[in-house]
């Protein structure tokens, strides 16, 4: 379609927010313009308003956001305020969308290969068998194995990569000018991202398609952007060519944005070579499954021999993708599932295979820090008594126990007097520093933050990793990190074990481990790494 | 916002976080069929507590110069001492000369002492057994079987095998009504259990040392409040109408305790000619039970939002 118009022109576009929220407008005045060739991103923490204006594109808001001002222009077309008939028209036709979730996104009873034949028979006219050929070539074209197995495949018996792939082939099929991929990647894992996020640049290429991509990882902005645009509270920030934003951002916000993404270069860091074992583990291995009463036994080894050591006052990284069994590490360590074999020590004892009566002497001795910011506080009791729970189970009286919560408000920089309010009142950054007061309460040998930045957005990240690095330096922590991102354990661990199916494959200083990789799967998940190549923060003189 | 913060982008965050959403009280008068249902239940139970102030004469007293009399009759009670009185009945009288007026205001006592009854002990008992089925796996298996074996139990067939061992009385329809109630509270409590059990909090408080029965008490519980008391409305409202029917058949309340399903007995033999004894009491009946049924939608919209949607 020769025609001179930009791709997508969005001008001045205004979305309203339902009363009562904390602010009149979801999106407000944002212009973005994307040429054909080129790979738009929308960058922004969460409720910066990225993904609304992708909705509002495709015609998909739901009533309760209205358009108030501004249009949209898909070829020159004005399409904010377009019938419900004409959109229908639009969609997959010359503006596509991927989303986030690709297990989700699917109709998990349809084959692939019926879901994108629905596209095809809704808006061409083409014969069964010429669909079916047109189907096949879509799949070839995003590099999938076997597309014919595909076709028949649904959507439970493919991966999740696979999943990603079939939801670009659907929204390819129909060759769009426009594709919008709402957070593509963010539910992948680092290697299968890295392999996505090149399809959709190679496809955008040889297309000549313009690409709206949202996204609030600068890696992945670095890796695939022709511009940026900088998003914060439903206002455009920043506009411009990806290389001026990251090189030389002008808004202090777009700064503090870029200067919070963690460096892939380990931190230098201090020796705790003498210090006193805290925490040590031997071949832990934790099996799942075993047969019932009719089926055969079917076992998954999702902790394979294990055997790592924390000193005091070190941070010792557990990285690796879904499923390696990081998580089982530390939910076996904390012994909130029960390891098959092998022994935990915690100073002098083996609390591996302790009975829940003895065990409970012992908790107080490690405790965690969970991923989910809005799931770790029960909603119903109030933040305070939340902190003060774990003290008094262990004997102290409430007054102590308050007192020291107070100081541990402090401690984790925020009011004490707000100990008696409740979970949803507070943002995730803030519930997460509680969650930090409650652990630290029971004066821990070992915390383990299982994933404990992974739900923030980056600034925040930022400022929970430095308190919690502040703190296991404070208090001479021994401290279990469990990560799948590897900036982040750059920045905070002294030593890093890589783990993949169960096994750990790499373990050692983290300078070594992310400079010196020795292992193939660490090789690879480093090149993987999006952004990788680029120092986030290093600022040229404008 | 009091909460020291550190950076802007999280105040922002913070405040979205602490806009004030309206009380649930105010939330529930909000709702209409909350309002209503609610006025209804409210009203039914003043009846029920006030009857004896509400011009009605004592519900058991025959007298069988003025039997069947139709609504609005003017009749002349021969009282003990021989003086006659003047009255009208507002809704009839019986075959054995009942003042029907007064029988459908006693017999409120009997339904939502019932209704309440039912609701508050299965709610009980089926919570306690749901929260150590979800919560203890080695115990689910066990328990959930027995619960299987009481479902298969017809209610009706339970009650009149109750009634013949012992007396007919309001123990033992209210025994009779829960003990089919309670393997329902108990599935819906050990599915909430089952989820819940698995939140991050529930596994902090684990982490924290804190013993069983508090994590089930503090953590657990408080959060199955909502559906549960849902669902108590909805058993309330069955259990009323499962007494009716009790009563109806003759092997509920005692014929001496007016109660709507007794009443509704009693006229069952003259309706055609005399339908204002069967009326009355089911106009009541109905009533409440849909009063109820609609508290509990406006409940459950308000309470449980996520339900509301699936059903």
């Amino acid at each position: 379609m020769a025609s001179n118009h930009p791709v997508l022109e969005i001008r001045d576009l205004s979305i309203a927010l339902p009363k009562g929220s904390d602010r009149p407008h979801a999106v407000e005045k944002v212009s973005v313009v994307i040429n054909p060739g080129e790979i738009v991103c929308l960058v922004g923490e969460s409720g910066s308003g990225k993904s609304v204006i992708a909705q509002a594109v495709m015609g998909l808001l739901p009533k309760s956001l209205p358009v108030t001002g501004g249009e949209i222009r898909l070829e020159g077309e004005e399409i904010a305020h377009a019938t419900e008939n004409r959109l229908r028209e639009l969609r997959c036709v010359r503006m596509s969308m991927i989303f986030q979730e690709p297990m989700t996104a699917l109709n998990p009873v349809m084959t692939c290969g019926d879901q994108i034949d629905e596209v095809l028979r809704t808006h061409t006219q083409l014969e069964p068998q010429q669909r079916k050929d047109k189907i096949i070539r879509v799949f070839e074209r995003v590099s999938m194995p076997d597309p014919p197995r595909i076709y028949d495949s649904y959507p439970h018996q493919l991966s999740g990569g696979q999943r990603q792939r079939v939801m670009i082939a659907m929204a390819l099929v129909l060759e769009p000018t426009l594709l919008i991929a709402d957070e593509p990647t963010t539910a992948l894992d680092v290697t299968t991202q890295a392999q996505i996020l090149e399809l959709i640049k190679d496809i955008q290429r040889d297309k000549n398609m313009g690409v709206l991509f949202i996204t609030h990882d600068f890696g992945v902005v670095c890796d695939i952007a022709h511009r940026v645009a900088v998003l914060r509270l439903g206002e455009l920030v920043e506009a411009g060519p990806t290389h001026d934003i990251l090189s030389r951002p002008r808004h202090p916000y777009s700064r503090m944005l870029i200067s919070s993404v963690p460096s892939m270069l380990p931190a230098e860091r201090p020796r705790h070579d003498g210090a006193r074992t805290v925490l040590r583990t031997e071949k832990l291995t934790k099996v799942y499954g075993g047969g019932g009463m009719f089926q055969k036994a079917r076992t998954v080894r999702a902790v394979d021999n294990v055997s790592i050591v924390v000193r005091q006052g070190e941070s010792l990284g557990i990285v690796g993708e879904s499923g390696s069994g990081k998580s089982t590490v530390a939910r076996c360590i904390a012994r909130l599932i029960d390891p098959t074999e092998g022994r935990v020590t915690l100073g002098e004892d083996d609390v591996a295979l302790l009975p829940q009566r003895l065990l409970r002497r012992h908790r107080r001795r490690i405790q965690i820090v969970f991923q989910d910011p809005y799931r770790s506080l029960n909603p119903r009791r109030t933040v305070g008594e939340s902190i003060v729970e774990g003290p008094m189970n262990f004997g102290a009286s409430r007054s102590a126990a308050t007192q020291r919560a107070r100081t541990l408000m402090e401690t984790v920089r925020l009011d004490p007097d707000a100990l008696d309010r409740y979970p949803h009142q507070f943002s995730g950054g803030q519930r997460q520093r509680i969650c930090i007061a409650r652990a630290l309460a029971m004066e821990p040998e070992v915390l383990i933050a299982d994933e404990a930045v992974s739900a923030l957005d980056v600034s925040v990240q930022a400022q929970v990793l430095k308190l919690l690095d502040e703190i296991r330096e404070r208090m001479n922590l021994a401290m279990l990190f469990i990560t799948h991102d590897l900036r982040v354990a750059a920045q905070v661990c002294d030593e890093v074990a890589v783990m993949e199916k169960g096994k750990v494959v790499e373990y050692g200083p983290a300078a070594d481990v992310f400079l010196r990789p020795q292992h193939a799967y660490t090789q690879a998940l480093l090149a993987a790494a999006p952004g990788r190549d680029w120092e986030f923060g290093k600022f040229e003189a404008a | 916002m009091t909460v020291a913060l550190e950076n802007e982008v999280d105040a922002a965050a913070a405040r979205a976080a602490a806009v004030a959403r309206p009380s649930i009280w105010i939330r529930l008068l909000r709702h209409t069929s909350v309002l209503i249902g609610g006025s209804i239940v409210l009203l039914m139970v003043l009846i029920g507590l006030c009857a004896p102030l509400l011009g009605t004469v004592p519900p058991a007293q025959i007298d069988p110069t003025v039997r069947n009399k139709k609504p609005g009759v003017e009749i002349t009670v021969r009282n003990d001492d021989g003086s006659t009185t003047q009255r009208t009945t507002l809704m009839g009288t019986d075959s054995l000369g009942r003042d029907i007026y007064s029988r459908v205001m006693y017999g409120a006592r009997v339904s939502l002492v019932v209704g309440f009854a039912v609701g508050a002990i299965s709610i009980a008992v089926g919570v306690l057994i749901g929260l150590l089925s979800g919560y203890i796996r080695w115990l689910d298996g066990f328990i959930m079987r027995i619960m299987d074996g009481l479902m298969a139990i017809p209610g009706i067939l339970l009650a009149i095998g109750l009634v013949s061992l012992f007396r007919a009385g309001l123990g033992t329809v209210i025994f009779a009504i829960v003990v089919p109630e309670i393997p329902r509270v108990v599935r819906l409590v050990r599915s909430v259990v089952l989820t819940i059990r698995e939140e991050p909090y529930v596994e902090a408080a684990v982490s924290v040392g804190t013993p069983l029965h508090k994590i089930l008490w503090r953590h657990v519980m408080p959060n199955t409040v909502a559906p549960v008391i849902v669902q108590g409305t909805f058993i309330c409202a069955s259990a009323i109408l499962a007494e009716a029917t009790l009563s109806f058949l003759g092997i509920g309340i005692p014929t001496d305790t007016p109660t709507w399903g007794n009443i509704m007995a009693e006229g069952r033999q003259f309706f055609r000619v005399y339908p204002h004894n069967i009326l009355f009491p089911a106009i009541f009946l109905a009533l409440t039970v849909l009063a109820v049924n609609m508290l509990g939608d406006g409940l459950r919209d308000t309470l449980d939002p996520k339900m509301s949607k699936r059903v």
